[in-house]
């Protein structure tokens, strides 16, 4: 078994196994604990609580007004790398091939020429977001090791794949497992760290949102 | 322990013969094991990315990083990890997460308290959704186990909890009441039963604006209300939800509660103070256990209520241009945003809002019971700078609010910054702008 066999397979199996138990068990432990009922009288009715709740999802996309002006940038670029990755990740023709082979079904990918520029652009915000962590006082404050390593290993797996995509410093099989094998890695991090984020970013806010309209307070 | 500072309260607690250091431990194993599944989802939530602070005037004011909202939580966050959480076991075993010490609770005592309003202003900015003023008045609870709530609450909280006012008057609240409705020629309801509505009054204006009270009860008096007043729970503070007491906080919401059961009200009247608002509308049911038997209603909804079924009818205020104040605890956190405004309507009140106005309102920075403690006093001044300048761009004469701890709030800004504005109580607007007789039996 050469490199690449073992990146795209034990080792991708390992990692996935990893990444579903991980994160099922991350949600399984949360709702584990104690769910209080709240036993004051709504204000809202359940179906206007619940609606509110679920438009709070596209509302907390964007900051509202009074924010705006000392939230738009940050949020701005944070945003522009999220979609830049999953540009990549959902649009990369070799990318839609792997998911295809994994879950039977594949969608048109963007020109390899766009991939590239889409992947320059956003390992450039990706150097920026970690130049405004370790700049911003409130930021470098906050983070610990989860924040810098979510970052080094994301950052990882985008300059392996531009690499690969290159064919930059080595033979393409090789790039192409240290590529897969730095996903591997992320897959095995992620239920660890704050890339769960992922899973939690929507329902957080629906229900936020739905517990703060329950109230008619401001959501 | 106890020192010149006032730091610990620990031993104020009647037997607590624990150390603080076993008191700290406990607290925080306590609040790690009671956190529930919100609170826990809420922690993990957060991606560190700081937006929070830009919400926070405290922040906004001194730019120091410490007043991060999310930061205030950090020790709390850092138990639950080590303690409840999914991976809570590998945290213990490799040292990942240290134990929470009583040196570093005392720290946050700061941050927690002098430096938190629990306005909420925090919860509306976050891109996760996070409720981060739930967390805050959550930790708030645990410092309080650990026995470090501010003496300023901590004292108040103790002796509200057992003689149901918050602090020591030069005559019982009662006469005080009688007083003023002899003073200001109004019927003051009192220790009636079978009443539609049972009434309670904030200390500060029994104590600072005797008016506001006397307004009510004219008010209530012009609808024609079944209402009163019940000496053994007039009062509507409750310095146990500033302290972060729980069990105190439900003891405090339970004089009221039986009470208005008492007196087999349909309502309980909570009038203009905000905090007041959030205990007994918010949460009395989840520490009474079920849910209340009467209605809760804010003043302000009550009348605007009144007003929408013609029962309430005004006459139109001389105020020239006038700015309001929100309170965060009744509007933003309580969703009593229109009652107010439809008052002001109703009465031809030239509204000028302030550039954050509604939900999105600064606190008046005396709120959480940051208006108690002294040391905070410097740091509230600081963080009030911003909200003067914007009720001042409005170009108001008049500045109205609806809640009694702003009202003292900005009448202590005012001599200290030798400001022009008086706040104003809204109440005492509708009562001298009532017209006609009430149309409801």
């Amino acid at each position: 078994m050469n490199l690449l066999d073992f990146a795209r397979g034990p080792a991708l199996k390992v990692a996935i196994a990893i990444f579903c138990l991980g994160v099922t068990w991350r949600i399984v432990a949360i709702a584990l604990l104690r769910i209080r009922r709240d036993m004051n009288r709504p204000r809202a009715s359940v179906l206007k609580f619940l609606g509110s709740g679920l438009l709070t999802i596209g509302s907390r996309s964007w900051p509202h007004r009074e924010f705006i002006g000392r939230t738009g940038a940050g949020e701005a670029l944070g945003y522009s790398y999220h979609i830049g990755l999953f540009a990549l990740v959902l649009l990369f023709t070799p990318h839609i091939l792997f998911l295809g082979s994994l879950f039977g079904v594949t969608w048109p990918g963007l020109p390899s020429s766009l991939i590239t520029v889409i992947s320059v652009l956003t390992l450039t915000l990706f150097l920026a977001v970690l130049f405004r962590r370790v700049t911003n006082p409130v930021m470098r404050m906050l983070s610990n090791f989860d924040d810098y390593f979510s970052w080094f290993i994301t950052m990882l797996v985008m300059v392996t794949g531009l690499a690969a995509t290159a064919h930059f410093g080595a033979r393409y099989e090789t790039l192409l497992a240290v590529h897969i094998l730095s996903v591997d890695a992320l897959l095995v991090w992620f239920p660890f760290g704050k890339l769960m984020h992922a899973f939690y970013i929507f329902p957080s806010r629906a229900l936020n949102g739905a517990l703060l309209a329950r109230k008619g307070a401001t959501s | 322990m106890s020192d010149a500072t006032g730091v610990f309260t620990a031993d104020l607690a009647p037997g607590e013969a624990r150390t603080p250091e076993a008191r700290v431990v406990g607290a925080m194993s306590g609040f790690a094991q009671e956190i529930g599944a919100l609170s826990a989802f809420r922690l993990e939530s957060c991606i560190h990315c700081g937006i929070c602070a830009e919400a926070c005037h405290f922040y906004i004011a001194t730019e120091d990083p410490q007043y991060t909202p999310i930061w205030k939580v950090e020790p709390f966050k850092q138990a639950y990890k080590r303690e409840a959480s999914a991976f809570a076991p590998l945290y213990r075993l490799f040292g990942l997460k240290r134990e929470v010490k009583a040196d570093q609770l005392v720290q946050w005592q700061h941050l927690l308290f002098d430096s938190c309003n629990m306005c909420g202003r925090c919860s509306l900015i976050c891109p996760m959704g996070i409720d981060v003023a739930a967390l805050i008045e959550q930790a708030r609870h645990a410092m309080f186990d650990a026995g470090l709530a501010p003496k300023a609450l901590y004292e108040k909280a103790a002796h509200q909890k057992i003689t149901g006012q918050p602090e020591v008057s030069a005559e019982p609240y009662r006469d005080q009441l009688l007083a003023i409705g002899t003073r200001y020629e109004v019927d003051i309801p009192l220790d009636k039963t079978d009443v539609d509505v049972m009434l309670c009054v904030p200390r500060t204006d029994i104590e600072h604006y005797p008016s506001a009270v006397a307004s009510l009860a004219r008010v209530m008096q012009h609808l024609g209300v079944s209402c009163t007043f019940r000496s053994d729970a007039l009062i509507a503070e409750n310095y146990g939800y500033y302290a972060g007491g729980k069990e105190w906080q439900r003891e405090i919401s339970r004089r009221l509660i039986d009470q208005a059961i008492a007196c087999k009200a349909k309502t309980l009247l909570v009038p203009e103070c905000g905090h007041a608002y959030a205990a007994l509308r918010w949460e009395a049911a989840d520490l009474y256990g079920k849910p209340l038997p009467f209605k809760v209603l804010q003043v302000t909804e009550f009348l605007a209520d009144e007003l929408k079924a013609g029962h309430l009818k005004l006459g139109a205020a001389v105020t020239g241009a006038t700015t309001f104040q929100d309170p965060c605890e009744s509007v933003r956190k309580g969703g009593v945003n229109e009652a107010p405004r439809a008052l002001m309507k109703a009465m031809g009140v030239d509204l000028h809002e302030m550039k954050n106005h509604g939900g999105f309102s600064f606190c008046c920075g005396g709120g959480g019971g940051v208006l108690d403690i002294e040391r905070a006093t410097p740091l509230r001044y600081r963080t009030m700078e911003n909200k003067l300048r914007e009720i001042d761009d409005t170009g108001a004469q008049t500045f109205l609010t609806s809640c009694s701890d702003c009202r003292r709030t900005f009448d202590d800004a005012q001599a200290h910054f030798t400001w022009n504005k008086t706040p104003q109580s809204l109440l005492e607007l509708v009562a001298a702008n009532l017209i006609g007789s009430a149309s409801q039996p």
